[in-house]
């Protein structure tokens, strides 16, 4: 079966962002099926469901997220789409 | 169906902010086929059975949190009630048992494993009152082992005689254990009507009725119940239910989920969803706040009980939809040391040790991690429990004690248990002796399951 994760990126609005994200999506194949993203307050918030064909590249690309968060001080995690579904549908 | 923003949002909030965490995955592991006549080879079997079932449970059960996000905070295990397999060993040999759990419990990472348990709630075998004379040294002499005694049932009544003994094992803990604040006793609980599923400890044993291994959820989230009911200040009591219902459906929900990925990983059958609350001492994950939240200047004050059991319905009914098979303990905890709502409370003077008595006749266990004095007597502490068993008993309830007499310590003092045992002040128990009915003994007989007003 298909997986799909979410990830998310919350922090203070600057440039380049969204580009450094995709860039490590991209790095690991990953291809982003929607994305959306709003200021609010100075805040930046993205949100994008992307495909995750291997598991097993997770740990490589929370690897990679962790060195962008601290680079420009963003919260960004990385969630399996099942446990949305889980919690907000019957 | 497409998943909202707002729904996204919601999720990494309650993780994120309001502490929503599965608080504990744990597998049951029935050691019955490790018997034998051979002491050293049922050391052997006991360990290599636990670690062979449960050596992948902590790896596969971080890469699960991992790939989904929420915490899973405890790993743990539950075996057969080890006096079901002691036999004719000796108490020597029984602590030496307890020794193999906890190197069992180290090598698969787990932080606590249950059931060096007896069920003695109408009689005692032989390695029941082997079990019960090892407990003491076997808690003092262990990390991560816990101990638990089934005392009463509804339909059995109460075992005096095991009662008034077990006001001696905690002494006796507590003593062997007095450099560290008595801790040994944190990690033991007696019972009256104990479920065969509690993923929860130190009550986690691995029942009769149970397969050979099983994996059991127990999920938490006060924090996200109370902000839940921050956001509706003016709803009325009705409206209170149907929000702490609709919150603990989605926490249930997730913890269903990942409890089944790990199950399914470890090749093992899901067993149960145990839907207790429980707090911690982070902050806001409390459930004495929701009790204020809901209404209540402090809790312990008037209506704590009734605010207490609309909240505990609510938890069930949420969770009942939410998940197939719900078991456990499932309802509200309400430990003392590890909540911070609680533990203001008795430092306000709105708590008492009458009040939390009181709270466990609608909440989903009993009197949990109260530290009293020191030198309370132990037919006093065999007097506590048998009062909460009756509770248990004639409301049909799980009850369950679990009191530290802290060595040394007074009323007013704080103890610190550490991690997630947390901190409590010390509550003094009445000085009035009950010692003349404990030393009486015998059975307290089954109450009638008609004519119940």
């Amino acid at each position: 079966m298909q997986k799909r994760a979410v990830v998310t990126v919350v922090g203070k609005d600057q440039v380049g962002i969204i580009s450094k994200v995709t860039t490590v999506l991209a790095e690991h194949k990953m291809n982003i099926h929607d994305i959306s993203q709003t200021i609010l307050q100075d805040y930046f918030t993205m949100m994008m469901i992307v495909e995750m064909e291997n598991k097993d590249l997770l740990e490589d690309l929370l690897g990679a997220f962790e060195q962008v968060e601290d680079e420009m001080n963003l919260t960004i995690s990385v969630q399996l789409e099942d446990v949305f579904q889980a919690m907000h549908r019957i | 169906m497409a998943i909202h923003y707002s729904e996204i949002q919601e999720t990494i909030r309650m993780v994120q902010m309001e502490s929503l965490d599965i608080r504990t995955v744990t597998m049951g592991i029935s050691l019955r086929n490790c018997q034998d006549s051979d002491f050293e080879k049922v050391k052997t079997n006991v360990y290599d059975k636990i670690v062979s079932y449960a050596g992948q449970l902590k790896p596969v059960a971080e890469q699960v949190e991992k790939e989904y996000g929420i915490p899973i905070v405890n790993k743990r295990i539950s075996i057969t009630p080890i006096a079901e397999i002691l036999g004719d060993l000796t108490v020597d040999q029984a602590v030496e048992l307890a020794k193999v759990l906890d190197q069992a419990a180290e090598k698969t990472g787990v932080d606590f494993i249950g059931g060096y348990s007896a069920l003695v709630h109408k009689g005692m075998t032989k390695a029941d009152q082997t079990l019960l004379k090892s407990i003491p040294r076997a808690l003092s002499e262990t990390n991560r082992v816990c101990s638990s005694v089934s005392i009463g049932t509804t339909r059995t009544g109460i075992n005096m005689d095991a009662v008034g003994q077990l006001g001696h094992v905690i002494k006796e803990t507590a003593e062997l254990t007095k450099d560290q604040d008595s801790i040994g006793c944190a990690k033991f609980v007696a019972f009256c009507n104990p479920v065969e599923d509690n993923p929860f400890m130190a009550g986690a044993f691995h029942g009769a009725g149970e397969g050979e291994a099983v994996l059991s959820v127990g999920v938490s989230g006060p924090g996200v119940v109370l902000n839940a009911l921050k956001r509706y200040p003016e709803a009325d009591l009705g409206e209170v239910a149907d929000v702490i219902k609709k919150t603990v459906f989605k926490i249930t929900r997730a913890g269903e989920l990942l409890g089944r990925v790990v199950a399914e990983r470890l090749n093992v059958p899901f067993g149960i969803m145990d839907l207790s609350l429980a707090p911690t001492n982070a902050m806001n994950d409390s459930v004495a706040e929701i009790l204020e939240e809901i209404g209540l200047e402090s809790v312990g004050t008037h209506g704590t009980i009734a605010a207490l059991a609309l909240m505990n319905d609510a938890v069930k009914k949420g969770g009942a939809m939410a998940s197939s098979y719900v078991g456990g303990l499932s309802g509200a905890f309400i430990p003392v040391s590890e909540d911070n709502g609680m533990i203001r409370g008795i430092q306000d003077g709105s708590l008492t040790l009458d009040k939390l008595e009181a709270m466990t006749c609608v909440c989903s266990v009993g009197l949990d991690m109260i530290a009293l004095n020191g030198d309370a007597p132990a037919e006093t502490l065999s007097a506590i429990i048998a009062d909460e068993a009756a509770i248990g008993m004639i409301n049909k309830k799980t009850t369950a004690v679990r009191v530290i007499p802290v060595v040394g310590k007074n009323e007013g003092d704080m103890v610190e248990f550490g991690g997630l045992l947390g901190r409590a002040p010390i509550i003094g128990v009445k000085p009035f002796s009950s010692e003349k009915m404990i030393k009486r003994g015998g059975r307290i007989p089954a109450p009638l399951q008609a004519l119940i007003n």
